[in-house]
């Protein structure tokens, strides 16, 4: 968290020495509050002073990151408890359980079937990127052998386990994969799986429902030099993890209430519809992992989905890229729709182009990514930029025809439209549903 | 460990709307179904009061729709032909109430008169015992024709009808206070107009408490987010005591959910999603249980499975569900 300038000059020497290239001290602090100067511009800052420095300074949730490379999922540092106040900044971590006591063939294979779980949205891939592996043998030599396997798929590795050994044997198995040691055992044996984690130098996860439990385990685990911590209510009912999960994120956002700012982790254990509505709960109310047990596609999809749509940026419109796109590989005479690159507004129209199955252009016309209506009112979607869009792509060339239809809500730009470009302009349908019924049976080349 | 408490307490409550009128209330329904009254923000029955249940209302159309996908028709079959049997089948799915949309009454589709409209309003109220909903077919010229009838059809029955907009609302206004109704009032994703919309019926003579608001609708994938956020901001507004927010909110879900390819494609379309009986009730189930989230009051919804997985949801919402 940002510190304010005073807040800064509270620790600085107070020399006004001008060493750091200002005239005050205060005028140093303002300048680091402001980002516009570093903390090492002050030569004369003590060791102390910088430490209580970036103490004070620590976002108030920390950041965790579990798994390397390109496998690795950063959770938490969250700033707002409701998105529309600025963004949700890291998006959760999706894990799939497998239990170690699984047979061989029966463990790879649901490996196998998480590795699949990745779908195309919007050209973004969504997958799961995480496995956590679940101790139920009881047996910590199966445990290690299964967090192996489930390492090599290369996602991020949770390890859940009530034996503190059992950890230590797995987690020294897969250290250099980093991953979450989740420890579910009692708060009385905190200390020993922190000082396990301590020594692996990886992030350690800790559950108990009461918030005053893991309050104090938290601090004991930080105690023991442990700062990457993921905290969880355990497998409770939905309503009580949600409790969970809104009263941690308020202490340690509203509260600043160091002993609960750490991200969270979220079971949804099950595969019945009623743990898929869970799980979507779980992705909207701050969880920074949510472990699942379905391995169902379209639940799975659903989900991610979730994850997609709350960690939007509100701020940033999602934009296509700007071009040309060909649905159903369309030939010269097929037709020519006309969109903006507003995500939102493109893919309702390239799905309801799929649907129709009739090979077809999308033009997505870069308007900043607004929306036909909104880009229309902005003059943004108006006969001179569709004109510029449809020289800049050769689309002349893609079709014989030189037809575009455009959105029948813009339908008064059609005769200067037609004057601009010189194509001849057709008025679609005003919304996308009726695309379908447009290109079967109105859309006459 | 002392831990600092964090609970939210408001200024004041979502108002309830009652929707329906028994005969002692001059109307022939069975019960009447009460929405809103929340008096925290969505989920959290654990600090303050949850209010009463969102409640589903099926979706039922003045005409047999020609692209709905098999696997809600197939839930259905003939009674698609029939909005009285329509409307049946769906209160034995699970539905509270009826949202009749007279679809056909559109110029574009089957242009249905006014007469025809109230004749079929009388025929659902004939039909099922339960509140009903009227919706237009939002051409402002033809809803003005159509609702006042269908109004005065259901005089005394306190249906909810709708919808108003920024650009027409006076005379559905006039139709609701003469015939004793709840109105929808409609904005699109936009806090302002939500308010202004609120501010013109009550300018027209219509009380706040009366209203019902539609911020419209995205489904899952396809714009969720925005209404989430709409609908979560108007929500905390609403609690923290503007007046022209403290409406419950209704949510047209299934229309939107079974316009995503997820929930209407064929299996061979989406290889790899699975089967069609699964996609779509999950696509229309996540969506009205993701705003359930963001404070929805009322859900409009079609599929079966759908309903069944939003209404097991909701114990679990109102912190009395036993998962
Ligand atoms: S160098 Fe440090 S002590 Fe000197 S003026 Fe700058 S902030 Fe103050």
């Amino acid at each position: 968290m940002a510190l304010s300038g005073l807040a800064i000059y509270k620790h600085l020497p107070k020399e006004n020495c001008k060493e750091c290239g200002l005239p005050t001290c205060l005028a140093f602090a303002m300048k680091v509050a402001s980002g516009q100067a570093g903390l090492d511009d002050c030569p004369k800052l003590g060791d102390e002073a910088r430490g209580a420095l970036a103490e004070a300074s620590a976002p108030p949730q920390r950041l965790v990151t579990i798994g390397e490379g390109d496998g690795a999922v950063s959770i938490g540092q969250e700033t707002v408890l409701f998105r529309h106040d600025e963004r949700f900044q890291n998006a959760c971590g999706i894990a799939v359980r497998v239990e170690d006591s699984l047979e061989e063939g029966e463990l790879a294979a649901r490996l196998d079937a998480i590795k699949g779980l990745s779908f195309d949205r919007m050209g973004q891939v969504q997958a799961v990127d995480m496995v956590a592996v679940e101790n139920s043998s009881g047996d910590s030599g199966r445990f290690a052998a299964a967090a192996k396997k489930a390492a090599a798929l290369g996602k991020a590795v949770v390890l859940i386990s009530a034996d503190p050994e059992a950890l230590k044997s797995a987690g020294s198995e897969i250290a250099d994969k980093r991953p979450l040691l989740y420890y579910s055992g009692s708060a009385d044996n905190v200390e020993t799986a922190a000082k396990t984690a301590v020594e692996l130098k990886l992030p350690l996860g800790i559950e108990s429902p009461s918030l005053e439990t893991i309050s104090d385990m938290t601090e004991k685990a930080a105690k023991a030099g442990l700062q990457d911590i993921v905290m969880s209510p355990g497998r409770e009912k939905p309503s009580e993890v949600l409790e969970f999960l809104t009263k941690t994120r308020r202490a340690a956002l509203k509260k600043k209430f160091r002993p609960l700012g750490y991200p969270t982790l979220a079971f949804a254990d099950g595969t019945d519809d009623a743990a898929i509505v869970a799980a979507s709960w779980f992705v909207l109310k701050y969880a920074g992992i949510v472990v699942i047990d379905t391995i169902e596609p379209a639940a799975v999809v659903a989900i991610l989905t979730s994850r997609f749509n709350i960690y939007t940026d509100p701020q940033k419109p999602v934009q296509v890229e700007a071009k040309l796109y060909e649905i159903n590989e369309p030939g010269n005479e097929a037709p020519l729709l006309v969109t903006t690159n507003f995500a939102l507004s493109y893919y309702s129209v390239e799905s309801e182009v799929e649907a129709s199955r009739v090979p077809t252009h999308i033009l997505a016309v870069d308007t900043e990514g607004t929306s036909v209506l909104t880009a229309w009112a902005a003059d943004k979607f108006n006969p001179e930029t569709i004109s510029e869009a449809l020289v800049k792509t050769g689309a002349a060339e893609k079709v014989s025809h030189h037809k575009c239809v455009i959105p029948g809500m813009v339908a008064v730009i059609s005769g200067s439209l037609e004057e601009e470009s010189g194509w001849q302009v057709e008025v679609g349908p005003k919304e996308a549903v009726g695309i379908v019924s447009y290109l079967t049976s109105r859309w006459k080349r | 460990m002392e831990v600092p408490d964090t609970s939210e307490s408001w200024k004041t409550k979502i108002n309830t709307v009652a929707i329906g009128a028994t005969q002692d209330e001059g109307g022939t329904r069975a019960g009447v179904v009460r929405v809103g009254g929340a008096g925290c923000i969505p989920g959290a029955a654990y600090e303050g009061d949850a209010g009463e249940r969102p409640v589903v209302a099926v979706e039922v159309w003045d005409v047999a729709p020609d692209n709905w996908p098999a696997e809600l028709t197939r839930h259905y079959g003939d009674a698609l032909n029939d909005p009285g049997a329509w409307a049946q089948k769906g209160i034995e799915m699970g539905a509270d109430l009826v949202c009749l949309k007279l679809t056909g009454t559109h110029p574009d589709a089957a242009d249905r008169s006014a007469e025809e409209a109230a004749t079929t309003v009388k025929a659902v109220l004939k039909a099922v015992d339960v509140p009903l909903i009227v919706w237009g077919c939002g051409v402002p010229e033809k809803d003005n024709k159509v609702l006042p009838a269908c109004a005065s059809a259901a005089s005394g029955e306190n249906c909810l009808l709708g919808s108003i907009t920024e650009k027409n609302y006076r005379t559905l206004v006039a139709a609701c206070l003469a015939d004793g109704h709840k109105l929808i009032s409609e904005s699109p994703l936009d806090i302002n107009i939500a308010k202004q919309v609120n501010i013109l019926a009550q300018d027209s003579g219509f009380d706040l408490k009366d209203i019902v608001i539609f911020p419209t609708t995205g489904a899952l994938g396809y714009g969720l987010e925005y209404v989430y956020s709409i609908m979560e901001r108007g929500r905390i507004a609403g609690l923290s005591g503007d007046q022209l927010l403290q409406q419950p909110v209704i949510s047209d879900v299934g229309a939107e959910a079974w316009r995503a390819k997820e929930a209407r494609a064929s299996d061979d379309d989406v290889p790899g999603l699975g089967p069609a009986e699964r996609r779509g009730p999950l696509w229309e189930g996540i969506t009205a249980t993701n705003l359930l989230q963001a404070g929805g009051d009322i859900f409009i919804m079609r599929h079966p499975e759908a309903m069944k997985m939003f209404k097991e949801a909701v114990d679990e919402f109102m912190g009395v569900g036993s998962v």
